[in-house]
């Protein structure tokens, strides 16, 4: 049974073309050609633009540049390490999303401390960790709590679960980062290198639209909240191309959404009481980027008894981090993954040297596997 | 790592949900959800039901995509 929902929908061909030569149009016509870069800040618009083809599809001029929007690498080595180095205490079942496994720490990955003994579980639902909890009551359970705002609140659940069945044995470790506040840093970049912003679908899902309406007030930055299939994201483009020109042009950049069969303005309001339930607004640090302030959750007094740095010793080795790799400047929309000499040389998803290639939602592994000898990329 | 998938909902039992993907039945929870209902279509997350989705909208955003391509087509038409 086909539903207004399913991909395929999204996906056709003659909607495809028309709104290809509508981006295109608008470049030649409205931009009058002038360059124009556009920032995706969702790994997960990072893998679908690759797998789509959609940056062969673009006017010369137009960039399609991939910001801090992969969870696993933005998160500091020095976090990783204090994972993997929980992992190999004898009495602690580390709990993880599968994304982590490969993701190297300064000495080790979790899924080499896994083949050397360590008990590392991959989870499908934070969920899970509460029925370890209570199958191994003389275990520690600790969750690698990484994420952004679609995540979070499913892991804040979790913790809000596990407090009423009263569990003392389970803890995350509270790596989460907020996505406006990263969006706020970029803006404020000197020499404004960006035209506007993909905004991410489903983090908008939770946290609304109106998210973002600073953004677009304070910086005059465009923001087309956009879905994942190639419509969505032509669209999106679309809806973007047509703010820069009027921006340019002397308009005021507003806020938008593509993606409305998901998104409102104001988002999951349940969803948002439990994050500010359990969470409390923190400085965090982002990888190869530095410390964003207020951009990350850590827990609020009342759920502090979860907290895993409090509840687990790891020595943390001075962090020793990759050289010569150029992620940082990839994640701020300074470079491109194909600019960095490591790229499909030292560093491939085999032999990954930076994060933006481990994660397979980093731009360097999106570009590896889909763009590399598709695209001549300036 | 922010995936989510379109389901719908064919039962509820207090906080957890059976969610039908096209044939494929899974459980997931409906905490971060209020007043789900049977027949709903949801985003599901990491296991939690995240959002509901808005039929109206989706089929709006079609016959908009739809539009655009019948006037490129005739456009073309036009050119030839």
């Amino acid at each position: 049974m086909s539903t207004p929902f399913d991909e395929e929908a999204f996906r056709t061909e003659p909607e495809a073309r028309a709104l290809v030569s509508r981006i295109h149009e608008l470049l030649r016509e409205e931009l009058r050609g002038e360059p124009v870069s556009l920032m995706e800040v969702c790994g997960t618009h990072t893998v679908a633009i690759s797998r789509a083809g959609i940056r062969s599809l673009m006017p010369d001029g137009l960039k399609l540049l991939s910001g801090p929007g992969c969870p696993v690498c933005v998160t500091p080595l020095s976090e990783i390490d204090r994972a993997i180095g929980a992992s190999t205490l004898p009495d602690v079942i580390l709990t993880t999303f599968g994304d982590m496994m490969r993701v190297p720490g300064s000495q080790s990955t979790l899924e080499k401390e896994r083949a050397e003994g360590a008990d590392v579980r991959i989870l499908y639902s934070p969920l899970q960790a509460i029925e370890i909890a209570e199958e191994s009551p003389e275990s520690q359970i600790v969750f690698v709590g990484v994420g952004f705002e679609t995540t979070s609140p499913t892991i804040a659940a979790t913790v809000v679960e596990a407090a009423r069945r009263g569990i003392g044995n389970l803890s995350v470790f509270p790596f989460f980062k907020t996505v406006p506040r990263a969006l706020d840093m970029l803006a404020r970049v000197p020499g404004r290198p960006l035209d506007g912003y993909i905004c991410p679908g489903h983090v908008s899902a939770i946290i609304g639209s109106g998210a973002y309406e600073p953004i677009a007030r304070e910086h005059n930055m465009p923001c087309v909240v956009t879905g994942f299939e190639p419509l969505d994201i032509l669209a999106g483009i679309v809806m973007l191309l047509e703010q820069a020109a009027s921006v340019r042009a002397g308009g005021n950049a507003k806020v938008e959404t593509q993606y409305s069969r998901a998104v409102t303005r104001e988002g999951n309001l349940a969803a948002q009481a439990v994050i500010a339930d359990v969470f409390q607004e923190c400085d965090a640090e982002w990888r190869e980027i530095g410390t964003i302030p207020m951009s990350g959750h850590e827990f609020s007094e009342r759920y502090r008894a979860f907290d895993a740095r409090d509840r687990i010793d790891v020595d943390v080795p001075a962090p020793a981090g990759p050289s010569g790799c150029i992620c940082g400047e990839i994640m701020l929309g300074q470079k491109l993954p194909t600019d960095c000499p490591l790229f499909a040389t030292r560093c491939t998803p085999r032999e990954a040297v930076g994060p933006c290639m481990v994660s397979t939602e980093g731009a360097c592994a999106a570009f590896y596997k889909y763009d590399r000898e598709t695209t001549e990329v300036p | 790592m922010c995936l989510a998938v379109p389901g719908r909902i064919i039962e509820i039992d207090g906080q957890n949900a059976k969610v039908d993907f096209g044939g494929v039945t899974r459980e997931a929870n409906l905490m971060l959800m209020e007043d789900a209902a049977v027949g709903e279509y949801v985003l599901i997350h990491a296991g939690f039901a995240i959002q509901r989705l808005n039929a109206e909208e989706a089929e709006e955003t079609l016959r908009l995509y739809g539009e655009l391509a019948r006037a490129l087509e005739k456009d073309d038409e036009r050119k030839k």
